[in-house]
């Protein structure tokens, strides 16, 4: 295919300028599925076992160090995945628009897949942030659910999740679904701001940011501790996961190639 | 230590619902989205083994006759 020749030559120009600059990383090289593929592969156990380990300290802490509340009580134990999942779903959508800008410039096919593999896992937590949020909802507000401004642009996330999933399993060719889902995955991206800073731009029902650079945290440090080892539990669980899907999907999208038949045929 | 007793534990100061609730749910997508992507990974895998079998039983049997 003449076209994709071209295009794998100006990315090669692109990696070999920046490989040429001193003691720099040629990042490229980790941009072709076949040498991605066996990396992924040696990091799965690397972010999994960590992942289970942190999630039963996390848990330990939770339930058993944090002491009860003085003025929820015990319902605020629901923060320590409510605010992890929260994070996640941000941090997630972020990074799949940033690989589809990339896949958009570059024109790299890996970065595409990245994308589809972190979809699922970021939507995931966004349904658990907005469960969870539900669930703590009830017992302090006396609601399930408000149209607060917080929560609305939560949903929207949702939504934008779920629309590029749809989108880009809608459509057969895979490049075209590559480029018609990034266009959503980018010009989402703008909702994330609008997802932080709600709780300071409105009147909202949602408290403000338990953690922020700016000031002292404002919980007891030992809960603050707890939120930290299931965030960082979440962390490591979602690259995990998300490895294990952009192996798969890699497999996939990839199945006729040289690489793949040799990678089968290396296998005992 | 927060609870006397296994009782009080699950009862979580008359939390229990929402506490476990979140909890229980949380556990079930992760448990869920791990056997999936296991799932999805296997599949393709067993899927292009089988095809390559497939293709490499056809090339033998063309040499051989």
């Amino acid at each position: 295919m003449p076209q994709t020749d071209s295009m794998n030559s100006s990315v090669k120009a692109v990696s070999d300028k920046l490989s040429a600059a001193p003691g720099g990383i040629n990042w490229f090289k980790y941009a072709s599925p076949q040498t991605f593929y066996p990396l992924a592969g040696r990091l799965i156990p690397l972010f999994a076992w960590p992942a289970l380990l942190l999630f039963a300290v996390g848990l330990y802490v939770s339930f058993f160090v944090a002491p009860t509340d003085a003025t929820q009580g015990d319902s605020y134990r629901i923060i320590f995945i409510h605010v992890p999942a929260a994070w996640m779903s941000m941090i997630i959508y972020l990074a799949m628009a940033f690989w589809c800008a990339l896949g958009m410039i570059f024109n790299t096919r890996l970065s595409f897949m990245m994308s589809q593999a972190l979809a699922p896992t970021g939507a995931i937590w966004t349904f658990l942030a907005l469960w969870t949020g539900a669930l703590w909802g009830k017992p302090t507000w006396g609601a399930w659910w408000v149209w607060d401004a917080r929560l609305t642009s939560e949903l929207i996330l949702l939504f934008l999740y779920l629309g590029y999933m749809a989108l880009v399993a809608a459509m057969d060719d895979p490049r075209r679904a590559d480029r018609a889902g990034a266009v959503v995955a980018i010009v989402g991206a703008i909702n994330v701001p609008i997802i932080y800073f709600s709780v300071k731009w409105w009147n909202t029902l949602h408290q403000g940011a338990s953690v922020s650079m700016t000031s002292a945290p404002k919980m007891a440090s030992i809960m603050l501790m707890g939120m930290l080892i299931m965030a960082l539990a979440a962390w490591a669980y979602s690259i995990a996961v998300v490895l294990v899907r952009v192996r798969a999907i890699m497999l996939e999208r990839e199945r006729n190639t040289d690489w793949v038949a040799q990678m089968l045929e290396n296998r005992p | 230590m927060n609870w006397a007793s296994w009782g009080d534990f699950w009862n979580m100061g008359g939390y229990g619902l929402y506490v476990w609730g979140s909890y229980a749910v949380t556990l079930v997508c992760v448990f869920a989205e791990v056997v999936s992507v296991r799932r999805q990974f296997s599949g393709q895998m067993v899927r292009l083994l089988r095809v390559r079998r497939a293709t490499v039983r056809g090339a033998g049997n063309e040499t051989e006759t």
